[in-house]
């Protein structure tokens, strides 16, 4: 997998089957990045649990927070890590002791974790990193271009109505649109600044 | 076209807009509103707190405004736009992102007569302090950056006198200053030069011009090419800092690449209020289908018009980058390959009243204050765009009082060679 640009197909196949997601980092906060990602993706029906052991007996928008991965007794497909690049080692190592094993190992905009990311992938499980999964829904379904942001697509199809709650308007037929090669150049160059 | 990179002119025509999802129309409709409905409470608070994409209110963002910010975006190959109401309003709402009461930039000397008297009278009155540097020699720009320099501004292509920036040179003194660098890109549209893939960090247009095409609407938009780092060192709080008109939220963390697009928004656009009607943005729309077969045509007609004025006995000079003798023909060639653009000056030996009388007898040219249009314009820059200047000024910004400009349309070239030769005889 190349991690320095990912197809829109995979990241697109990923938010497609993916329902159950542990966010390790989440923040009861509401100004915090994470809040606001954990809030949209709860409204786009995913089944959200907030990871965070500085918050328990606390929940977000309606969910209680856990301390751990171990904590949540039932299977996960995702974990999305809100934690900064040299923190993302540990949560990954947890990760692969759960069973079942979750099927993508996500980290936040900014993360980035090369070794972790083989890691994972060894195991069999996809890997995105240095991404937003609320930017990433949000330019998929083009929802994000209400805000002016290149989506990256083109699509003459009519947009499937925008239903809340549902992951209908994921599915719109598109192709690759504008691309964006100065600021993945940028990002690439920040994150490995030789 | 391969998946992931659509030509130009596909991008031109289909970026940002997809047939309307509630009615199928396939054009881009004018959302013409002010106001639109929240589900309930909850997203109304959503949307305010900036956890949500979606409409609020049209000073803030309209869907067909989108739908051209995100079609420049793509052209320009940014991450993000933001529409407003004119080039100018562009200019004040970058600005205000970057600089507080008593900072700098630094900024071109030859810039539209316009942005020279904004960033001379209005902005010193804000305490943004301008200094200025000559784009012919790079090296002026890094003397005249000190640590209260926020940004560095440049016309890719100068207003009046057609001369090519050597951007790659001006984007290396700013990354080294640690500051971001504007790129006013309206005379060379993204079809002749990209600024961004040249070290430009936000790109700003009069849309006005050639973008539009047509010169029936105002307009201006900021693009974020996404590649500046702005919470490396405390120096653009808007977007590093918590921000106390969002409850606290940090911009370049909640928004990644395409943040200053959103403090633009956001702090800009928002609380100044320069917003861009959602008509004018459909006109302008419908104008940027067209612009790579347009910047085709302003191009060819120039050039051979230059050629032709070059002949000419009456004529003293022509500054055009596209012809092989002159001294930006280099930089042209690196920086617009496809054409050095369709506005340029030239002097006549005549001198003042030549200039006036030229003017005076064309006509099919219009003599009028603006560029990029379908139609050819005249103008004589000295005793009217440029006429607040003083003469050294007026020289330097490349308006002495005997050059005349030219914004070559798109009609027949032959009529238009034609109507100067009746003029100068
Ligand atoms: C190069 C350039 N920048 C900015 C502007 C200002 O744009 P507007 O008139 O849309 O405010 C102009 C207008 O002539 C221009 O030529």
């Amino acid at each position: 997998m190349n991690h320095d640009a990912y197809d829109d197909t995979y990241i697109r196949s990923i938010l497609n089957s993916v329902k159950t997601i542990a966010m390790v980092g989440a923040s009861p906060v509401n100004v915090r990045p994470s809040y606001f990602a954990f809030k949209y993706l709860a409204e786009r029906g995913y089944d959200m649990i907030p990871v965070n052991p500085g918050h328990v007996g606390k929940s977000l928008v309606g969910k209680p927070f856990v301390a751990s991965l171990k904590d949540i007794g039932r299977p996960i497909d995702m974990i999305d890590i809100f934690r900064n690049s040299s923190h993302i080692m540990p949560v990954v190592d947890e990760a692969l002791t759960l069973s079942p094993l979750p099927k993508v190992i996500w980290m936040q905009l900014g993360a980035r974790d090369d070794a972790a990311a083989a890691k994972a992938e060894a195991a069999g499980l996809k890997v995105v990193m240095n991404r937003c999964p609320k930017i990433e829904y949000g330019r998929l379904s083009s929802e994000i271009s209400w805000m002016g942001v290149n989506s990256r697509t083109l699509s003459s199809k009519r947009a499937p109505m925008p239903t809340h709650g549902q992951r209908l308007s994921l599915n719109r037929m598109s192709v690759g649109g504008g691309s964006t090669l100065a600021a993945d150049r940028a990002a690439k160059d920040k994150l490995d600044p030789a | 076209m391969t998946d992931n990179s659509p030509g130009f002119a596909t991008l031109a025509i289909h970026a940002g807009a997809q047939p309307d999802p509630t009615t199928g129309a396939r054009t881009t409709p004018i959302y013409q509103t002010t106001s639109f409905v929240f589900n309930d409470a909850d997203h109304a608070a959503s949307l305010f707190g900036l956890q949500a994409f979606g409409n609020i209110y049209t000073r803030i963002g309209n869907p067909t405004n989108a739908v051209l910010e995100e079609r420049v975006a793509a052209l320009e190959g940014g991450t993000a736009a933001l529409a407003v109401a004119s080039g100018h309003a562009a200019q004040v709402v970058v600005l205000q992102q970057l600089l507080k009461p008593g900072d700098e930039f630094v900024a071109a000397r030859k810039l539209y007569g316009g942005s020279i008297n904004q960033f001379t009278h209005a902005f010193k009155s804000f305490g943004w302090n301008v200094a200025w540097a000559d784009p012919d020699e790079p090296e002026t720009f890094e003397r005249a950056v000190t640590p209260r320099t926020k940004a560095i501004f440049i016309e890719s292509i100068a207003n009046p006198s057609g001369s090519i920036t050597d951007i790659e040179a001006v984007a290396a003194v700013a990354r080294k200053a640690g500051v971001p660098l504007i790129v006013d890109n309206t005379l060379a549209s993204p079809y002749l030069i990209r600024p961004i893939e040249h070290g430009a960090d936000i790109v700003v247009h009069s849309l006005t011009k050639f973008l539009a095409g047509h010169g029936n609407s105002l307009g201006g938009i900021i693009v974020d090419a996404g590649t500046f780092d702005w919470s490396k060192d405390g120096k653009y709080p808007m977007l590093s800092e918590p921000r106390p008109e969002y409850h606290g939220i940090k911009l370049q963390e909640t928004f990644g690449n395409f943040a200053f697009a959103i403090a633009c928004r956001v702090l800009g656009l928002r609380d100044l209020g320069p917003a861009l009607s959602p008509f004018n943005a459909f006109m302008i729309l419908t104008g940027i289908e067209t612009l790579p077969l347009r910047m085709q045509k302003h191009c060819e007609n120039s050039k051979a018009i230059a050629e032709w004025l070059s002949t000419h006995p009456a004529v003293a000079a022509v500054n055009y980058a596209g012809l092989a003798n002159n001294k930006y023909n280099q930089l042209a060639r690196k920086y617009a390959p496809k054409g050095a653009g369709a506005v340029f000056t030239f002097s006549l030996k005549g001198g003042y009243d030549a200039g006036v009388n030229l003017v005076s007898k064309l006509k099919l040219f219009s003599h009028l204050a603006n560029v990029g249009d379908t139609r050819s314009l005249v103008i004589h820059p000295a005793s009217t765009t440029h006429s607040q200047l003083d003469d050294a000024a007026k020289t330097k910004a490349g308006a002495g009082p005997d050059i005349v400009r030219l914004s070559i349309g798109i009609e027949d070239k032959e009529d238009l060679i034609a109507d100067l030769d009746q003029a100068m005889s």
